[in-house]
């Protein structure tokens, strides 16, 4: 039986997102569980590992999919500079200074 | 691309900081040396247990005895990861560990050495692994990204290590005469080998794994960390180093000392050090005498 390699992922306490943690080696599901036991599970710091074949992983990392050359911050909340549009607005209405910083001011 | 190119850029993405995943392209050099670099460290961690097994039954109560169980336990686990890594990078493990045991590749100079007392056990702990975490933490931010991830988790481990060390000494320490003795004993046998144990100074203009980002501190500054943090910490138990021309230049901030035996350090990592064959003759014998285990996993017909 040849061995297989397997990413493990761990999740340190429950509703935290599951992180990878590094890869076993085994042959079988059985024995890459208790590997994945031993290496990322023996000092109490996982509620949860998956475990998971390499080559079950599908992996995109190209950039012109990822990091396109165009300008995204119409997706970000840091792409909304309010603060002085507000300032005007509130001026206009004649409630300087009554509500606070609002949301999206950096 | 030519391959000249794409290595030139690859060489000025990690000299910048830049990051290598384990199926990125790579220049055949730099592969070859990350694997070498990795396949050492795993060695060391494996072969690193050894002295330290001799004290599992030795150990002086149950708690003790857990906490050095539980530490060599940790350190196979190193030495699992790590040959995890160099793998990815195209060595075989059998073909690792075939060579180490054929004494072809390196350990560190430290496991080359017997230990003789408890005193012994609470310095290696304590003051071996501190050399080795001030390496290793520098390590985290290897180009090679899957080492430096395997160093945090690593680094994290062995803090722990570096307390039940710092605890066994100072339980020594605060008991007889004889337990005060047993520790100085221990930390003249050790200096020297600690000292030798980050290796000579480098030329950063040439030292291609600090180029390549590949280690990201010269030996020369990892001893001077160490012995920043540690030597005051070993004074104020009233221990002496045994080295009269030790002393913290106020001017520079440098640690000065007297120079370590490099011939001792090629000498003894070349597999002449006082247990260096025994503890590769261990190995041999562990390995054959397991075998059965390993082909029962795997399914081998008997």
């Amino acid at each position: 039986m040849a061995d297989r390699v397997w990413e493990v992922f761990q999740q340190a306490a429950e509703g935290d997102p599951m992180v990878h943690g590094g890869s076993v080696r085994a042959p079988d599901e059985e024995l890459a569980l208790h590997y994945a036991r031993e290496f990322y599970g023996r000092r109490q710091e996982s509620v949860r590992l998956w475990v998971v074949p390499r080559d079950a992983i599908l992996e995109l990392d190209d950039p012109d999919l990822l990091q396109p050359p165009f300008d995204r911050s119409h997706k970000r909340p840091g792409g909304y500079v309010i603060k002085h549009k507000l300032e005007a607005a509130r001026q206009r209405a004649g409630t300087s200074g009554t509500g606070g910083g609002g949301e999206g001011t950096e | 691309m030519t391959d000249t190119a794409r290595a030139e850029a690859f060489y000025t993405h990690v000299g910048s900081g830049g990051k290598v995943e384990a199926d990125d392209w790579m220049p055949d050099d730099y592969r070859a040396a990350v694997l070498k670099f990795v396949e050492m460290h795993a060695n060391s961690e494996l072969m690193g247990v050894l002295p330290e097994r001799d004290w599992i039954l030795r150990a002086p109560t149950l708690r003790r005895k857990l906490a050095l169980t539980s530490k060599i336990q940790d350190e196979v686990g190193h030495a699992q990861l790590l040959y995890r890594v160099a793998e990815d990078l195209g060595k075989p493990r059998e073909q690792m560990l075939a060579d180490l045991l054929a004494g072809k590749t390196k350990f560190h100079n430290v496991f080359h050495y017997p230990t003789r007392s408890w005193g012994d056990v609470g310095i290696i702990a304590w003051l071996v692994d501190a050399a080795a975490i001030v390496s290793q933490q520098a390590l985290r931010d290897s180009s090679y990204a899957p080492y430096g991830r395997t160093m945090k988790k690593i680094c994290w481990e062995e803090s722990v290590h570096i307390m039940h060390g710092r605890d066994v000494v100072l339980t020594l320490m605060t008991g007889t005469e004889g337990q005060r003795s047993m520790v100085q004993e221990a930390l003249d046998r050790w200096w020297g080998p600690l000292m030798q144990m980050h290796g000579p100074p480098t030329d950063p203009v040439t030292d291609r794994d600090l180029i390549w980002q590949i280690k990201s501190k010269g030996n020369e500054q990892l001893r001077q960390e160490f012995l920043d943090i540690y030597v005051p910490r070993i004074w104020e138990l009233g221990l002496t180093v045994p080295d009269a021309a030790l002393h913290r230049d106020e001017a520079t901030g440098r640690w000065q000392y007297t120079e370590p035996d490099w011939d001792e350090l090629r000498s003894v990592v070349t597999g002449h050090g006082p247990a260096s064959q025994s503890r590769l003759e261990f190995r041999r014998l562990h390995r054959a005498e397991t075998q059965w285990v390993r082909d029962a996993v795997l399914g081998v017909a008997a």
